[in-house]
């Protein structure tokens, strides 16, 4: 399957494939209505990783062997095939955070905006071809592929 | 800023403007500035806000911006009108009042001369000789540089005929722009592989500079001129050796006279290797090439490299336009090179003294004909390409070269404009936004090698169907035959003696 890769040589963090997240599972997919009116503001899937000059947008790799799905204590992780991305249940989430501790690229975050609690992560923006992140990288340091 | 003295504070050139309506507080800004002009509030008031004083124009934070909610200003504040004391000389006054230092800038000349080519027109076919369509028809671009022979012998050989006259060697471009002298530690290596991968697939040349050669940049050896300049940085057989040929480095159109210096700041461990120096220091390059003192001297070097590369390459020498650009290339010639670069006074550089760069040199146009004229008068024209450099800033800048007498052109400003330059010429701050003349492995990160090929590649693509727009427009199918053609040329609003030294009729003049 298709997947984002990020290219940490010209990644210079910017943080727009951040913000393109955001606005892309925000309700209306608007940037101003995502960032000033949405409440809670939607929290990016990915997120960039920074050390000096090293930086890379760490987005979910959906593993071909899911660490998360093997953690998950309630079946909320899951996935349809190889050939699908790695989604999450938020109503079956109890919010262990096995899935945090397990996942090898820390690309799954908590998210306890509203007082409700579960995990969130990447689900490659099944609304469009191209992942919002991808697509709004200035620097192509995202790459969505087949490897 | 000196204490006490807020003039260079708040005597700011340009204008943040935010809409606050439009910014959603994403930060970018911020994180791509690299001369710390927005900054984050978290107290009250809170929000983005702008130190325009720390503002250079560059314009990145613009350009990044999600919600295009920033504009660059000039700022509008001027100081009472005053033709002699204009707000910039005022304002260098007070910089240097502050600091007791040497005005220092980047990019070429940005005073107001006379731009020759903005009053050079071009010819075209009506009714007595058809012009050509280039879409349809075959155009030839290619160009050989370096010394032709005067004349060619033959000789008969088992019933076959031969060539008997040995031929120099010679570069052969496809598009004839190639891409000017700059250097490893001046931009970075994203950017210079970014150049070596765009000569290669166009066919035609880059020049390091006088840099050195990164061992990762080896493999473009057949696309790229080598320079052995007063610093002698990177310079040794291999080097020359992996090269398609040599420049001798003796003056920039830029700051003609003037030697260069490279911060001890910026020769990290890959500058260091590349230019054989010790990590840290500043890379000095004299003024003169220390061994040349002379034509003689010159004649030496030049010959001393073609010993050294087994007489299989050209050697080029590059000069400033200077005054007396036209004797100094006769004796250039006569010394043995095969190609002599001459690069105007608009030429661009990483970091020149202000008052040498707008002050020092002569204009390209006028030098090149002067140049062209006096090798033709003597004789020898034939004996070395001529590549002018300095200021071309579209391709009929080139057309009008070429027609001046020039075999090829130098551009190494529109290539960085190609890649993202907005002119800011801070470039000597080695803190490029745009990630082009910085080795901050931070800052050159912004430089992706791939994108900045297709863009360069893009240009000179673009470039040569507009030159071969013009060659069918004046009837010529090959570049070769406008070549020093000025016949095609004419001009407008010049005066007797600018037409006397351009060689070329006022417009209305006709045969």
């Amino acid at each position: 399957m298709k997947r984002v890769y990020p290219k940490e040589e010209v990644c210079m963090a910017c943080r727009l494939c951040e913000i393109a997240c955001i606005v892309e599972h925000s309700e209306y997919k608007d940037i101003f209505w995502a960032f000033r009116s949405e409440k809670p503001r939607q929290l990016p899937k990915t997120k960039v990783e920074e050390l000096g000059p090293l930086s890379f947008s760490a987005n979910c790799r959906h593993c071909k062997e899911p660490a998360c799905i093997e953690a998950c204590i309630t079946g909320a992780l899951y996935r349809t095939d190889e050939e699908h991305p790695v989604l999450i249940d938020k109503d079956r989430c109890v919010a262990c955070w096995m899935c945090i501790m397990a996942c090898p690229y820390g690309s799954i975050n908590r998210d306890e905006r509203n007082g409700t609690r579960h995990s969130t992560k990447c689900d490659l923006c099944p609304d469009k071809e191209i992942p919002a992140c991808v697509k709004a990288c200035p620097n192509r340091a995202l790459i969505y592929e087949e490897r | 800023m000196a204490v006490g003295d807020t003039r260079s504070s708040n005597f700011f050139d340009f204008i943040v403007d935010r809409d606050t309506e439009r910014c959603i507080e994403c930060l970018v800004c911020i994180q791509q500035c690299p001369y710390d002009a927005n900054i984050h509030r978290t107290v009250e008031p809170k929000g983005v806000v702008s130190d325009f004083a720390k503002c250079t124009g560059c314009h990145r934070c613009e350009a990044i911006c999600p919600t295009g909610c920033i504009t660059i200003r000039r700022n509008p504040s001027q100081f009472r009108e005053h033709d002699i004391w204009t707000d910039w000389h005022i304002k260098n006054l007070y910089k240097q009042t502050a600091t007791g230092g040497v005005l220092l800038t980047g990019s070429g000349n940005d005073y107001e001369y006379p731009i020759y080519w903005d009053h050079i027109l071009l010819d075209a076919c009506q009714v007595t000789n058809p012009s050509i369509d280039p879409l349809r028809e075959p155009m030839e671009l290619r160009t050989y540089l370096g010394s032709k022979p005067d004349k060619l012998e033959f000789e008969e050989k088992e019933g076959k005929i031969e060539l008997k006259t040995e031929l120099a060697p010679q570069l052969v471009l496809e598009v004839p722009v190639l891409f000017s002298a700059m250097s490893y530690g001046a931009i970075n290596l994203n950017l210079c592989e970014a150049l070596a991968r765009t000569a290669e697939a166009m066919g035609t040349l880059y020049n390091t500079g006088e840099g050195g050669l990164h061992k990762r940049l080896y493999r473009y050896g057949k696309n790229t001129i080598v320079q052995v300049a007063s610093g002698r940085f990177g310079v040794d057989i291999d080097y020359l050796s992996v090269a398609a040929a040599a420049e001798i480095k003796i003056g920039q159109g830029a700051k003609p006279g003037i030697g260069g210096h490279l911060p001890g700041e910026k020769v990290g461990e890959d500058v260091s290797k590349t230019r054989m120096i010790p990590i840290g220091t500043d890379a000095l390059s004299p003024a003169p090439q220390h061994d040349i003192y002379s034509i003689e001297d010159l004649k030496q070097l030049i010959f001393a490299i073609k010993e050294a590369t087994n007489y299989e390459k050209p050697v080029s020498v590059k000069i400033a336009a200077v005054h007396n650009s036209a004797a100094i290339a006769s004796g250039i010639v006569r010394a043995g090179a095969d190609i002599v670069a001459i690069d105007g006074f608009r030429g661009g550089t990483g970091a020149a003294p202000t008052m040498i760069r707008n002050n020092v040199g002569i204009p390209i146009e006028l030098a090149l004909a002067s140049v062209d004229q006096r090798l033709r008068d003597e004789g020898i024209r034939s004996h070395a390409s001529i590549i002018a450099a300095g200021g071309f800033r579209n391709s009929a800048d080139v057309v009008k070269a070429i027609a001046l007498g020039a075999d090829a052109v130098y551009i190494a400003t529109p290539a960085l404009i190609a890649v993202g330059c907005t002119m800011c010429q801070k470039c000597y701050t080695g803190k490029c936004p745009w990630g082009i003349t910085t080795n901050d492995p931070y800052l050159a990160k912004r430089l992706n090698p791939d994108i900045a090929t297709e863009q360069l590649i893009n240009l000179l693509r673009a470039w040569s169907r507009e030159i071969k727009e013009f060659m069918g427009a004046m009837g010529i199918n090959a570049i070769e035959s406008l070549r020093g053609n000025r016949e095609r040329l004419r001009g407008v609003n010049l005066t007797e003696r600018e037409l006397g030294i351009l060689g070329i009729k006022h417009a209305g003049e006709s045969w």
